[in-house]
């Protein structure tokens, strides 16, 4: 184990002693224990960064796990792991800051809760991003599902949390378990769970029939879970989490998890068509109909939730686009495509920076005013002033202006959807030129609803009497977190290349292996001014366009456009989880009827199939007439005595006939058994036999007389069928099996008691031998069998019903 | 020998699943009887019959019957024993509570 493999197992450790520490020191807030192990740990991870005479060294360092399945917990670090895991320990330590301000030490607030399921998950998340092994990468994946549902329905006495909750956990889950599948498709090419052994083997892969299933399973877990289209409607629902968390799990780290997937695999599908189309196509889609959506908002949350489904699309989208670059020949570090690339790993970190603080500033507005209701907030701008700055920043990076971050990638993104109109592979040719459309309408959106955050919140006429409280300025410790979020993205506005060969050359280098010579870097140099290009003008446009339509807000927001503000699909899955839960209860109906005939009947139903259809499948019918024993004629007798008494039982129509005809029945067997060579079967047969009929005899006085039964036809036929299937079966399989025991011959296990009986355990009936010598123990369990039964009776029959009770 | 004994087994099966789902309890309790000794039977006839004489070393013979099915079935018809008797017992107080030995009758109801 190195120092590496505790870098994710610290949290879930820590997590262990939290309600200790939650109910020993009650008064102090318990943020403030769990505050130092995101530091640590960032500080720790923070060593890992190249500097410019050590470049970014690969660890890789494994610890058996199942090595039978080849599951080990082999950590793994290199540029892309190094970017989550700076961004997972860096932001976890200004969110559980955040967090403390955030969420008061109140008596029945559960902090505990609260605060073991943030740790599951930043344990978890930094397990994704630091593991190598396909399964381990799955585990800690379902994980951070779980942790996020339940930080979703953290405040679980409200309704809309418990449904963000589950809806979030329904999809998240269906699309790992697609992605489990997807994985042990590779391990069926490759034959190994290992990332870095499956990217050796890409060949094999493209060449497999299963190639294309393997990628749309592995796909539609990153989709779910870093919410693209049409997945992406559980997290809009997901904001019902305390804002710590949305700014944490629902901007930050979570829902790139997929993103981070994408990446990963991009060595091993990137370059193919499949892969291109269904990337880039559905990324796309997510940023348009995100951004459109997020117009829609009322909820300052709903306009975040839905800005960072149109983000993540975005990332998605260039991590598409930037996958074309394994056609082409890198010259200087750099081609036309490889800029996707680098727009979409800096993009991942500015998004982080905004979106991160733009979130802590709402939960900021809802802490001081009580709403985050666009239509009752306004004039913020006096009161809030510090606030309102931190949110001007925030918003114009995510709006794409300069000269902060979001401009910067805003216009990586521009150059690398123009560049995909150059791609001649995949047949883009075709539909190449939708790229940039597509990319400029969102954008157009996207400055839409940043207005709209920003001007509804902050200016206009202050309403205080729609405000639950009287608006002030957050307390210092809220405004920490946004502040150094809010300069992050400042300083990256200027001072891009601080990122550029420490962080995102070595990611780059991560998603795209092989495309450099050794010792090459990747060209990232990122800078304002590019002089009057295409971009430029895309941006004026969308600053121009984006202006014009938020000035005519009062025109649209009239129409049913703005006033039905639910996404649609949310009904597809509404209607599909009241659809199941139908379903289900149906089949459970049908099944569960609460009728014992019904279960046996299913039982026997379910004998008669299986063992017939294995009969003929197998072909195994068969019957040996020739290797009998031989009959003596006073068998005829027994056999034909014993069949009328059977056949007669269900006929006779007094109590007492049955049961002596069972009586009979059971002493025939008895007969039978002392004339096969078993005398200890006749005796105890005969023993329990004559119990039996005694004990019948003396429960028939006080049962009632037996009526005629009265089913339906249907039923009766039905009971005649199940009766005769099961019959038959059992004929077929005995003489099957004496047919093939005769031609296969298997010498029984049993020559040896009879060899060791009297050697071993001195005694000359080889049965009782058995019984009470070499499997004494079970004997002797089977007598406490009998002694239970034995009390069971006993309590049984001394029991007196009290009114009302049952047995 | 044994495919006599076959044809037996099918009818004690045959006829036990028919009481087995049948409404009446004590019906019910007479048809699991009848399968264990079905089950018995067969056990018996799987190993072959008529085989070599009594597995009791003291006669001395060239070849016994199999004991190990011998003690397989012993062990189930005690077993069975025990599971008639408390199945009988507890058809006794179930009547008694309730007056009825009829299946459909004894049904609990949704909320129960």
């Amino acid at each position: 184990m190195s120092t590496l493999h505790f870098v994710a197992l610290i949290p879930f450790i820590a997590a262990i002693f939290i309600p200790l520490v939650y109910h020993k020191f009650r008064h102090i807030h318990t943020g403030w224990f769990i505050l130092p192990i995101p530091l640590v740990l960032f500080v720790y991870l923070i060593s890992y960064l190249p500097t410019s005479d050590a470049p970014m060294a690969t660890v890789k360092n494994s610890v058996p796990w199942v090595p039978s399945l080849d599951i080990h917990y082999t950590v793994f670090l290199d540029g892309l792991s190094l970017l989550f895991a700076l961004l997972i320990t860096g932001i976890g330590t200004l969110v559980v800051l955040y967090s403390i301000y955030y969420i008061a030490n109140k008596k029945d607030e559960p902090l505990n809760n609260f605060y073991v399921y943030l740790l599951m998950f930043m344990g978890a998340m930094l397990g994704v991003v630091l593991s190598d092994n396909l399964i381990v990468i799955y585990v800690f994946w379902e994980v951070t599902s779980l942790s996020s549902s339940l930080l979703i329905g953290y405040w679980f006495h409200k309704e809309k949390s418990r449904y963000g909750a589950q809806k979030s956990l329904l999809i998240t889950v269906t699309g790992g378990f697609a992605m489990l599948s997807g994985f042990t498709l590779l391990y069926v090419m490759t034959g190994t769970f290992s990332i870095s052994e499956i990217i050796a083997l890409g060949d094999v892969i493209v060449a497999s029939p299963l190639f294309i299933p393997a990628m749309i399973l592995i796909l539609l877990g990153a989709f779910t879970k870093s919410a693209q289209f049409p997945f992406h409607i559980w997290l809009p629902d997901a904001m019902e989490a305390p804002t710590p968390v949305s700014a944490y799990l629902h901007s930050a780290t979570m829902v790139k998890a997929g993103i981070y997937l994408v990446a990963r695999l991009t060595p091993v599908f990137g370059g193919q068509a499949e892969w291109f189309w269904i990337i880039t196509s559905f990324g796309l889609f997510t940023l348009l109909w995100g951004s459109i959506s997020a117009v829609r908002q009322k909820d300052l949350k709903g306009i975040l939730a839905f800005s960072t489904v149109s983000q993540l699309g975005l990332i998605m989208s260039l991590l598409g686009l930037g996958s074309a670059a394994f056609h082409y020949d890198v010259v200087d570090g750099q081609s036309v495509y490889t800029v996707a690339i680098l727009a979409a790993v800096f993009h991942l970190v500015n998004h982080a920076t905004f979106k991160g603080s733009l979130f802590m500033i709402v939960g900021i507005i809802d802490h001081e005013t009580g709403t985050r209701d666009i239509r009752k907030l306004g004039g913020l701008m006096s009161i809030m002033p510090i606030t309102f700055t931190i949110s001007l920043i925030g918003i114009a990076s995510m709006a794409g202006l300069p000269p902060f971050n979001g401009f910067l990638s805003k216009e990586m993104f521009f150059t690398g959807a123009l560049n995909s109109t150059t791609i001649d592979v995949f047949n883009v040719q075709t539909l190449g030129f939708i790229f940039p459309i597509v990319a400029w309408v969102a954008s157009v959106f996207t400055f839409v609803y940043c207005m709209i955050m920003l001007f509804r919140t902050f200016t206009g006429k202050h309403q205080p009497e729609k405000l639950e409280k009287e608006a002030h300025e957050a307390p210092m410790g809220l405004l920490i977190s946004p502040i150094v979020l809010g300069s992050l993205v400042v300083v990256f506005g200027f001072f891009p290349n601080l990122l550029a060969y420490t962080i995102i050359n070595p990611a780059m280098q991560a998603i795209l292996p092989g495309l450099l010579e050794p010792g090459e870097q990747f060209y990232v140099n990122i800078y304002h001014w590019h002089g009057l290009n295409p971009e430029l003008f895309m941006t004026m446009g969308v600053i121009f366009f984006g202006a014009f339509i938020f000035l005519n807000a009062r025109k649209w927001q009239e129409t049913a456009f703005y006033l039905k503000e639910r996404d649609p699909l949310n009904t597809i899955y509404d209607n599909g989880l009241v659809g199941l839960i139908k379903g289900s209860t149906a089949v459970n109906d049908v099944q569960m009827t609460g009728r014992l005939r019904d279960y046996f009947s299913f039982m026997f139903v379910f004998l008669i199939l299986i063992m017939g259809y294995m009969l003929w499948k197998t072909n195994a019918i068969a019957i040996d007439l020739a290797n009998t024993a031989h009959i003596s004629p006073y068998m005829y007798l027994i056999s034909l005595s014993l069949v009328i008494a059977t056949l007669a039982v269900p006929f006779v129509a007094k109590r007492i006939s049955a049961i002596i005809l069972v009586g009979v029945i059971g002493f025939l067997i008895a007969l039978l058994f002392a004339v096969f060579r078993a005398p200890d079967l006749a005796l105890t047969q005969l023993l329990v036999e004559t119990v039996i009929v005694v004990l019948f005899l003396l429960v028939f006085y006080h049962l009632p007389e037996l009526k005629k039964e009265s089913f339906k036809p249907a039923f009766r036929i039905s009971n005649f069928l199940i009766s005769i299937g099961v019959g038959l079966v059992v004929t077929l399989t005995a003489l099957s099996a004496h047919a093939f025991s005769h031609e296969n011959p298997i010498s029984p296990i049993s020559d040896y008691f009879v060899e060791n009986a009297y050697a071993l355990a001195g005694g000359q009936n080889i049965v009782n031998v058995i019984l009470v010598d070499f499997r004494g123990l079970d004997t002797l369990l089977e007598v406490l069998v009998l002694g239970i039964v034995g009390l069971g009776v006993v309590v049984l029959i001394k029991y007196k019903a009290t009114k009302g009770e049952d047995i | 020998m044994e495919i006599l004994m076959i044809l037996v087994i099918g009818v004690l099966f045959t006829v036990a699943t028919y009481m087995i789902l049948t409404k009446s309890l004590l019906r019910v309790i007479l048809g699991v009887v009848i399968l264990s000794h079905g089950a018995h039977l067969l056990l018996l006839t799987m190993a072959g019959l008529n085989q070599g004489s009594p597995p009791l070393l003291g006669e001395d013979a060239a070849s016994y019957a199999d004991p190990l099915p011998q003690a397989l079935i012993l062990t189930a018809i005690v077993i069975g024993f025990g599971i008639t008797a408390f199945m009988l017992v507890l058809a006794y107080q179930t009547y008694k509570v309730h007056k009825t030995d009829n299946f459909d009758e004894l049904r609990g109801t949704e909320d129960d």
